[in-house]
């Protein structure tokens, strides 16, 4: 009897096989043959163990070493903002309670989108993912754990689903010219903020009406995006950790620079080599990773987009933010390079107020959300105020996810994860909110707190007397 | 009809808008009656010919496709739009 729910409970505690028994869960209610049933569940299991080996290459031929050497460099905590990086880190020991609350998330978001005025339904299937990690890490401070953690996870996972796109609406309406559709993408608030700023500046010429260079598009590729970056921080943060002398130093003093240092090397390593192979790793980390993601959401999303249009007539299907890039290429370009000088420029004020005010945590600017999201908030912005509100609201989105994850950094930093965090804007008011609450309410007021939060849309729903229009 | 057995789409990081065109393809065969063509969706760095017999991505992609011949790759001007990709998968399975 033991050994049969010890086999049980391995099975549930085992993420990976979880997730795939989720999907099983899901193909079989949209009844599809068995041999995609088989696929699909296989695909999404390998997919989970796929995601784990890029997070371990990732780490230990990259990200650990860019702590140390940054470390020594400058003094200071450099982090990353890369949502691969920091979920794939967080899968280990979380992995479990992430699964379960996707799956718990995704039902309260149809619930949501059928009992509530936010119809939207949340196709973006790894930043659903991330979420779920997310929340499991910040309110397992606390104290939450089981079903407790699962359930105050789960509801406000689905409530920031159907609400995400719901303030991007006001906007991205304005871009798609539709209610058809919305943008399912958690950089949303960042949007929105992009949008509002661009109202000030309503009534210029759009984006689209001047002539701009288009070749920095090449930067969508993520590949490259991250390599070129993180060659350039490995480059000088490594020049500067050599300047001072890290290559004399004694390698017990390091957990990571092995290589750097010559430790069992059998030709002498040249740093700059050195640095610009571990910033390419970076790349082939997060490229293996989001390989196994690829097959872990690719067969749940289907899933869940059969199983929600079927339970909530009207749903309308909130869509990854390349959904609104064709609509404005210029604002697509602007809106990265303004955004991403807005990281430069956060990340000086950052450095400003660590060395005079108190420490804190250096974000810097990561090409990838810079341009994802930069873009979005570009197009935002020029969607309510043409091209000065292009240029002013990705700068403003800009500021905002570097100080956002600074702000959410002592919460990650209790739990170990040092030198990377999420970049974008939602995961990051969801991080200091909860975060926050974790500490000051923990335990089963937490847990009332966020199911109250869900339950905020559904009962305003059923008190607040429609208007005519049905506003949302 | 010609002989396409494998549809990839594609997108920037290969996670959430190929897999919605790649939804949106399998809604439009199942429409037209086609049967066993695997439809799959990467990212722009996995398209190169003959990794499928089509290639689909957005307007705003189209440069990244660039050494795939015209009649391998569908360029969609709205990528949520079922109509045009109907339209266009029927020019190229010349139904």
């Amino acid at each position: 009897m033991e050994a049969v729910l010890n086999f049980f409970v391995n099975i549930l505690s085992t993420p990976a096989i979880l997730v795939g028994l989720l999907t099983l869960l899901g193909l079989v209610l949209l009844k599809k043959p068995v041999e995609d049933v088989v696929s699909g569940t296989i695909k999404t299991i390998v997919g989970f163990l796929v995601l784990n080996a890029g997070s371990a290459f990732l780490q230990s031929d990259s990200l650990n070493a860019f702590g140390e050497v940054f470390n020594y460099a400058f003094n200071m905590q450099g982090v990353v903002p890369n949502n691969e990086a920091v979920v794939s880190m967080a899968l280990t020991d979380f992995g479990q309670a992430s699964a379960l609350i996707m799956c718990l998330g995704m039902i309260l978001n149809i619930v949501l989108a059928r009992f509530s005025r936010l119809h939207y339904i949340f196709l973006t299937g790894h930043h659903t993912l991330y979420m779920a990690c997310m929340l499991a890490v910040v309110l397992s401070i606390g104290g939450l754990e089981g079903w407790t953690l699962y359930i105050a996870g789960g509801c406000i996972l689905g409530l920031i689903m159907a609400l995400s796109p719901a303030y991007c609406q006001p906007t991205f309406r304005k871009i798609a010219k539709t209610d058809s559709i919305a943008l399912g993408h958690f950089g949303g608030i960042g949007y929105a903020f992009a949008g509002w700023v661009g109202r000030f500046f309503k009534g210029g010429k759009s984006t689209e009406d001047i002539n701009f260079p288009k070749r920095l598009i090449f930067l969508r590729d993520t590949t490259v995006a991250i390599s070129i970056t993180m060659m350039v921080f490995f480059v000088l943060v490594t020049g500067v950790a050599v300047g001072r002398g890290i290559l004399a130093e004694d390698p017990a003093n390091f957990v990571y620079l092995n290589t750097l240092l010559n430790v069992g090397t059998e030709t002498e390593t040249n740093w700059f080599v050195w640095a610009i192979t571990c910033g390419m790793s970076f790349a082939g980390g997060v490229y293996i990773i989001l390989s196994g993601v690829r097959l872990v959401v690719g067969e749940l999303v289907p899933a869940f987009k059969g199983i929600a249009t079927k339970l909530v007539p009207g749903a309308v299907p909130a869509i990854d933010c390349p959904v609104c890039f064709p609509y404005a290429p210029n604002a697509v370009i602007i809106g990265f390079l303004v955004s991403f000088v807005g990281g430069i420029v956060g990340l000086v004020i950052l450095g400003g107020i660590n060395a005079s005010l108190m420490p804190v945590a250096l974000i810097l600017p990561g090409v990838v959300p810079h341009f994802f999201c930069g873009a979005t908030a570009g197009v935002f912005g020029n969607a309510e105020g043409g091209l000065k509100g292009c240029i002013a609201g990705a700068f403003a989105h800009g500021l905002l996810i570097t100080f956002l994850p600074a702000i959410c950094m002592p919460v990650f930093t209790a739990l170990g994860f040092t030198s990377a965090t999420f970049s974008d804007a939602d995961f990051s008011w969801i991080g200091i909110l909860f975060g926050n609450l974790a500490q000051i309410t923990p335990g089963m007021p937490l847990l009332i707190i966020c199911i109250a939060c869900f339950c905020l849309p559904i009962l305003y729903n059923a008190l607040v007397p429609k208007k005519q229009a049905d506003a949302e | 009809m010609k002989d396409i057995r494998k549809i990839m789409c594609a997108c920037g990081s290969g996670l959430g808008s190929s897999l919605l065109v790649e939804m949106n393809i399998q809604d439009v065969l199942a429409k037209l009656g086609i049967d066993g063509v695997e439809v799959t969706h990467s990212t722009t760095s996995d398209v190169r010919p003959g990794a499928a017999d089509l290639f689909v991505v957005g307007r705003d992609l189209a440069d990244f496709i660039k050494e795939v011949d015209d009649d391998q790759k569908v360029v969609l001007t709205n990528i949520v739009d079922k109509d045009e990709l109907e339209q266009k998968l029927r020019e190229k399975l010349d139904l």
